[in-house]
C-alpha cells in the first residue's frame, strides 16, 4: 500500500535521514521505534505531506504523492498533544474533517457520533475539548481522525503524554479499533514496550538509518546491533576478542570469561566482537557468571535482578543485595 | 524598640498619592459631574451638538480602526509568520509612532501631505496637477500610523504561539490553505483581533491632538468639542457634559478590554513558526509588505526634518521672489523675540518651559509615584480597591483633566504651577505600573537579611531597593519625562501664552500663515521628535525584563 523508496532529508546541512526504504502492507500495523533525534516524526511528517523529501519517493497504492497536498491525502493524523481544536466541542471536532468533504450535514451526524461511538466517547459531543481528561482528549483526536475514513492512520507519540496505566487502557482500545477497521497504520514512538504492544511490524530508526526491521518476536530474539539491543533493553552488551575457532564454533574472552559461540558468520582470530548477556530461556544451555547484586524488582511474578556489571535475569527466588551469585545467562554474538 | 502597626504603614505610603489624586483629579472629576448634572448642561441648544459630536467620534475611530486592522493584520502576520533580513529594524519602526507625541505625528503628517507640505508645494512649484488628501483622510492615516503597532504587537503574539499542529491536523483532515484559516486560525485570532480593535479604538475615540492640528474645530469629536466649548465658547457646562460622556465610553470600552484579554484565551503552546518565504506568493507577499510599512512609517518620519530644512514657500506670504532651499531660517528664528510674532518671548522659551515642566513631572510623579508602588507591589484587600482607583486617570482623557482644572481651580490659571501637576496626573499610571513589577520582584529575605545585620528600614531601603530599583526609577522617570514633554491635551487648555510648551508653540505656529511659522513649527516638531526618540532608546536600554506592558 504505502511505500517509501530511498528517502533522504538533510536539515541545516546534517543529515537526518539517509537512504530510509519501507512498506506498510494493507492492514497492518508499522511502528517507527527510536530515541528523540532519530528522524522518525520527520519521516512521519513526509509521509503526511508536511514536509518534503530531499530525494526519494513516496507512493501510496503505486501512485506517486509527491505532487498531493496534505488536505488531499486521507491520511488521519494523531499527534502526542492532542491538537484539538480549542474553539470547537467535541462533536464539532470531530466532524471537522467531514465538514471539509462537505458531506450533507446528515452523514456529518451519522459518522461523527459512529466515530465517538467507536473511541467509547458517547454523550460527550457538547462538552468543550479543555475540559476533557487528557485520554478523553486523545479519544476525541483519534475519533477525528478516524470519521474520516482514512486510507492510513499516522499517529505520532499518540500516548507519550498519558500515565501507564491510562497508556495501557488506550493501547488495547487502539489495537482493537486498529484491528476492526483494518486501517494500516504508522506509529511513531520512542517507547519499546508500546512499541512491542501494538506493532505488527517494528522498524528500529537510529540517527536517521533504519537498523532493524521485523516482527517484534523477531527483533526481540535477534536486535542484530548493539544500539538495538540497549535500546531494547534485551540484555548486556559487552567486548569480546575471537581466539580461535572456526565455522558455528568460536572461542571468544571476555571479562566474564571465555565462550564458546555459534555465531552465525565468518571471524577471523583476535577480531573484536560484540556480545550479549541475556536472561535465558528455559530450554537454553546457559553460561554461568558470577556477580554481586546490586538491585532487586518485584516484576509480576517473578523478579528482576540486577548486576554490578549491568547483567540481570528474572528469577523467582531471589538473591540478597550485595550478594555474590552465580547467574545463568545467555550470552550470544551481536556482531 | 517602637514597632510600628502594619496598618499605619500602609496609610504613610498612601497619604501622598491619594491626597493628590483627591485634590487633582477626583475632587475637579466631581466638579465636572455636578456640572454635567445642572440644568445649564442639558438644553435643546446642547443637545445637538452634543449628539453630532458623539455620532462623528464614533464615526472617525470606527472608520480608523477598519484602516488599521487592514494594514495591521496583515503586518501582524507578516512579522509572525516570515523571517527576512531587516526584520527586527522594520517592526522596531513600526512601534516609533506610537511612542511619538501626537503633535509630532501631527506636524509629521502635516509636512508630508499636508496643505503646505513637501509633496504639495513641490508639485505647485513644479505645476503638476495638485494633490492633497482632504483634512479627514490626513487624521484617518495618522490615526493608522500610530496605531498598527497595536495589533501587530497583540495579533501578531497570538499568531505566534499558535500551535502549527491544529493548522497540519487541520490540513490532514482535508481544509486547503483557505479553509485552514477561516476555519483555525481566524477564530482562534479572534479574541485577540478583537482586543487589539477595542484598544485602537479606544485610542482613536479620544485622540485629540491629530485631529485638531490636522483637521481644525470643523473635525468636532468630544475631545475637540470640549476643548472648544470651554475655551473658545466658554460654555464649561456643555463640555462638562461632553466630559462626562466620553469618560463613559472609554470606562465602557476599557472594561470591555480587559474582560476580553482576561476571557477569551486559549491554553497556546508556543513553537517557532517563523520561516523565510518559501513560494512565489510568500515572496510577494513579503516583499510588497516590507516595502509598503517601510514607506508608510519612513516618509512621514523623515519628510519632517526634511521640511523644517527647506524652504518651500514665501516667509511672510510675499508673492515676489522666493529663495527656495536649502536653510537653517526656522532653527534660528527659533531663538528670536520679534515683535509681531504669536508669542511675548523667543520661541525657544517654549522649549525652555518644557523642560522646566518636564523635570518637575519626573520629581512628582517619582515622589507620589514610589510609595504607591510600594503598596501596590505586596497588595493587601486595600490595595485590590486603590489599584482601579489609581489608574483611573487613564481612562480619562487629558483635555477633560484640563477642563476638570479650569473649572475647579480657574483662578489660579495664571501660574503656571498647574502644568506639572496636570502632567503628574497623566504619567503617573505609566511610573507605578513600572515601578510596581520591579518592587515586587524583590524578594523579601533579602531585605529581612538586611535588617538581621543591622540596617535600620531606611538604610534597608538606601542599600537594598534603591540600588536593585535604579533601573526601574530609571525607565519610569524618562516615561514620564516623555509624557511630559509631549503632553498636548491638558496643556492646551491650561497653559498661559505667555508660557508655552513645545506642543501648544507647534500648535500656534500651525494655525498661522505665512511659510516662516510653518517653518518653525517643523523645526520645534523635530526637536521634539529627536528628544523624544532618545527618551525612548534611553527607556529600551534601562526597562528592566519584567516591566513594560500596560
Amino acid at each position: 500500500m504505502l511505500e517509501l523508496h530511498h528517502i533522504f532529508k538533510t536539515y541545516e546541512g546534517k543529515p537526518l535521514l539517509t537512504d530510509i526504504s519501507f512498506t506498510v502492507n494493507a492492514g497492518e500495523t508499522l511502528c517507527l521505534l527510536g530515541a528523540s533525534g532519530s528522524g522518525k516524526s520527520t519521516l512521519l511528517r513526509m509521509i503526511a505531506g508536511l514536509e518534503t523529501p530531499d530525494s526519494g519517493s513516496i507512493l501510496f497504492n503505486g501512485m506517486d504523492l509527491a505532487s498531493t497536498p496534505p488536505h488531499l491525502r486521507d491520511f488521519g493524523l494523531v499527534f502526542q498533544d492532542y491538537s484539538l481544536f480549542p474553539h470547537l466541542n467535541v462533536n464539532e471536532n470531530v466532524a471537522f474533517g467531514l465538514k471539509m468533504r462537505r458531506l450533507p450535514p446528515q452523514e456529518i451526524t451519522e459518522r461523527a457520533a459512529r466515530s465517538l461511538k467507536l473511541v467509547n466517547l458517547q454523550g460527550f459531543e457538547r462538552r468543550r475539548v479543555t475540559d476533557l481528561s487528557g485520554g478523553e482528549q486523545q479519544r476525541v483526536a483519534l475519533a477525528r481522525a478516524l470519521a474520516i475514513r482514512p486510507r492510513l492512520l499516522l499517529f505520532d507519540e499518540p500516548l507519550g503524554a498519558l500515565d501507564k496505566k491510562l497508556k495501557d487502557g488506550l493501547l488495547e482500545e487502539l489495537r482493537t479499533i486498529l484491528h476492526r477497521t483494518q486501517i494500516p497504520a504508522i506509529y511513531v514512538t520512542h517507547d519499546q514496550e508500546e512499541a512491542f504492544a501494538i506493532a505488527d511490524r517494528i522498524l528500529i530508526l537510529h540517527e536517521g538509518h533504519i537498523l532493524r526491521k521485523g516482527t517484534p518476536a523477531e527483533v526481540w530474539a535477534n536486535p542484530q546491533s548493539v544500539y538495538a539491543a540497549e535500546f531494547l533493553g534485551v540484555g548486556k552488551v559487552f567486548d569480546g576478542v575471537v581466539m580461535d575457532g572456526q565455522n558455528g564454533n568460536w572461542k571468544v574472552s571476555s571479562e566474564f570469561g571465555i565462550f564458546a559461540l555459534d555465531c552465525g558468520h565468518e571471524h577471523s582470530r583476535g577480531e573484536k566482537v560484540h556480545l550479549l548477556a541475556r536472561p535465558p530461556k528455559v530450554q537454553d544451555e546457559a553460561n554461568v557468571i558470577s556477580s554481586m547484586v546490586t538491585d532487586v524488582i518485584f516484576q509480576h511474578d517473578r523478579y528482576k535482578v540486577t548486576f554490578d556489571n549491568g547483567l540481570f535475569v528474572y528469577l523467582d527466588e531471589p538473591p540478597k543485595i550485595g550478594e555474590q551469585f552465580a547467574a545463568r545467562v545467555r550470552v550470544e554474538c551481536l556482531s | 524598640m517602637l514597632s510600628v502597626s502594619p496598618w499605619l504603614k500602609r496609610i504613610a505610603l498612601w497619604v501622598l498619592p491619594l491626597a493628590f489624586l483627591a485634590v487633582f483629579f477626583f475632587f475637579p472629576l466631581s466638579r465636572i459631574l455636578a456640572f454635567t448634572l445642572s440644568p445649564e448642561a442639558i438644553t435643546a441648544k446642547n443637545l445637538p451638538i452634543t449628539a453630532s459630536a458623539l455620532l462623528f467620534t464614533f464615526y472617525q475611530a470606527f472608520l480608523s480602526t477598519l484602516l488599521t486592522l487592514l494594514l495591521g493584520f496583515p503586518s501582524a502576520v507578516l512579522f509572525a509568520r516570515f523571517d527576512f533580513r531587516g526584520k527586527s529594524l522594520l517592526r522596531a519602526l513600526t512601534a516609533v509612532p506610537f511612542m511619538l507625541p501626537t503633535v509630532v505625528v501631527a506636524a509629521a503628517f502635516n509636512s508630508l501631505l499636508g496643505q503646505r507640505g513637501l509633496l504639495n508645494t513641490l508639485i505647485t512649484n513644479y505645476q503638476l496637477p495638485t494633490f492633497t488628501p482632504s483634512p479627514f483622510t490626513l487624521i484617518l492615516l495618522a490615526h493608522v500610523f500610530y496605531n498598527t503597532t497595536i495589533v501587530i504587537r497583540i495579533a501578531g503574539t497570538a499568531l505566534s504561539s499558535l500551535d502549527p499542529q491544529l493548522e497540519q491536523t487541520a490540513r490532514s483532515l482535508g481544509a486547503d490553505s483557505l479553509r485552514v484559516w477561516t476555519n483555525v486560525t481566524l477564530p482562534l485570532l479572534r479574541p485577540s483581533l478583537l482586543a487589539a480593535s477595542l484598544l485602537v479604538f479606544l485610542f482613536d475615540f479620544t485622540s485629540f491632538g491629530v485631529i485638531l492640528l490636522l483637521g481644525g474645530s470643523q473635525f468636532a469629536t468630544l475631545e475637540v468639542e470640549i476643548y472648544l466649548q470651554a475655551v473658545k465658547f466658554l460654555n464649561l457646562p456643555l463640555a462638562a457634559l461632553l466630559s462626562t460622556l466620553q469618560l463613559l465610553c472609554t470606562l465602557i470600552f476599557s472594561t470591555l478590554y480587559s474582560y476580553l484579554v482576561t476571557r477569551n484565551s486559549y491554553p497556546l503552546a508556543p513553537r517557532s513558526t517563523q520561516h523565510p518565504p518559501r513560494t512565489f506568493q510568500q515572496k510577494l507577499f513579503v516583499s510588497t509588505f516590507c516595502l509598503l510599512l517601510s514607506a508608510f512609517f519612513l516618509a512621514p518620519l523623515a519628510s519632517l526634518p526634511a521640511r523644517s530644512l527647506f524652504r518651500l514657500e514665501a516667509d511672510r506670504g510675499q508673492r515676489a521672489q522666493i529663495q527656495y532651499g536649502f536653510t537653517a531660517d526656522y532653527y534660528t528664528e527659533l531663538f528670536i523675540n520679534r515683535r509681531g510674532s504669536i508669542f511675548y518671548v523667543p520661541p525657544i522659551r517654549a522649549a525652555f518651559n518644557s523642560l522646566a515642566y518636564a523635570s518637575a513631572t519626573v520629581i512628582l510623579s517619582l515622589l507620589l509615584g514610589f510609595p504607591a508602588a510600594f503598596a501596590l507591589a505586596k497588595p493587601t484587600r486595600l490595595e485590590k480597591i486603590l489599584d482601579p482607583l489609581i489608574m483611573l486617570p487613564l481612562g480619562s482623557s487629558a483635555v477633560m483633566l484640563g477642563l476638570g482644572f479650569i473649572i475647579t481651580y480657574g483662578k489660579w490659571l495664571t501660574s503656571p504651577l498647574l502644568v506639572p501637576f496636570a502632567h503628574t496626573l497623566v504619567a503617573l499610571p505609566f511610573v507605578i505600573r513600572t515601578l510596581q513589577p520591579a518592587i515586587a520582584s524583590i524578594p523579601d529575605h533579602l531585605r529581612q537579611a538586611a535588617s538581621s545585620l543591622g540596617a535600620s528600614p531606611l538604610e534597608v531601603w538606601k542599600h537594598i531597593d534603591l540600588p536593585i530599583l535604579r533601573r526601574a526609577a530609571l525607565t519610569a522617570a524618562t516615561f514620564s519625562f516623555t509624557v511630559s514633554l509631549g503632553e498636548f491635551g491638558a496643556t492646551l487648555l491650561i497653559a498661559r501664552p505667555e508660557y508655552p510648551t513645545i506642543p501648544v508653540a507647534i500648535e500656534r505656529f500651525l494655525s498661522q500663515p505665512g511659510g516662516l511659522n510653518y517653518g518653525q513649527a517643523m523645526a520645534m516638531a523635530t526637536l521634539l521628535m529627536l528628544i523624544t526618540t532618545a527618551s525612548i532608546l534611553l527607556i529600551e536600554k534601562f526597562r528592566p525584563p519584567s516591566a513594560g506592558d500596560f
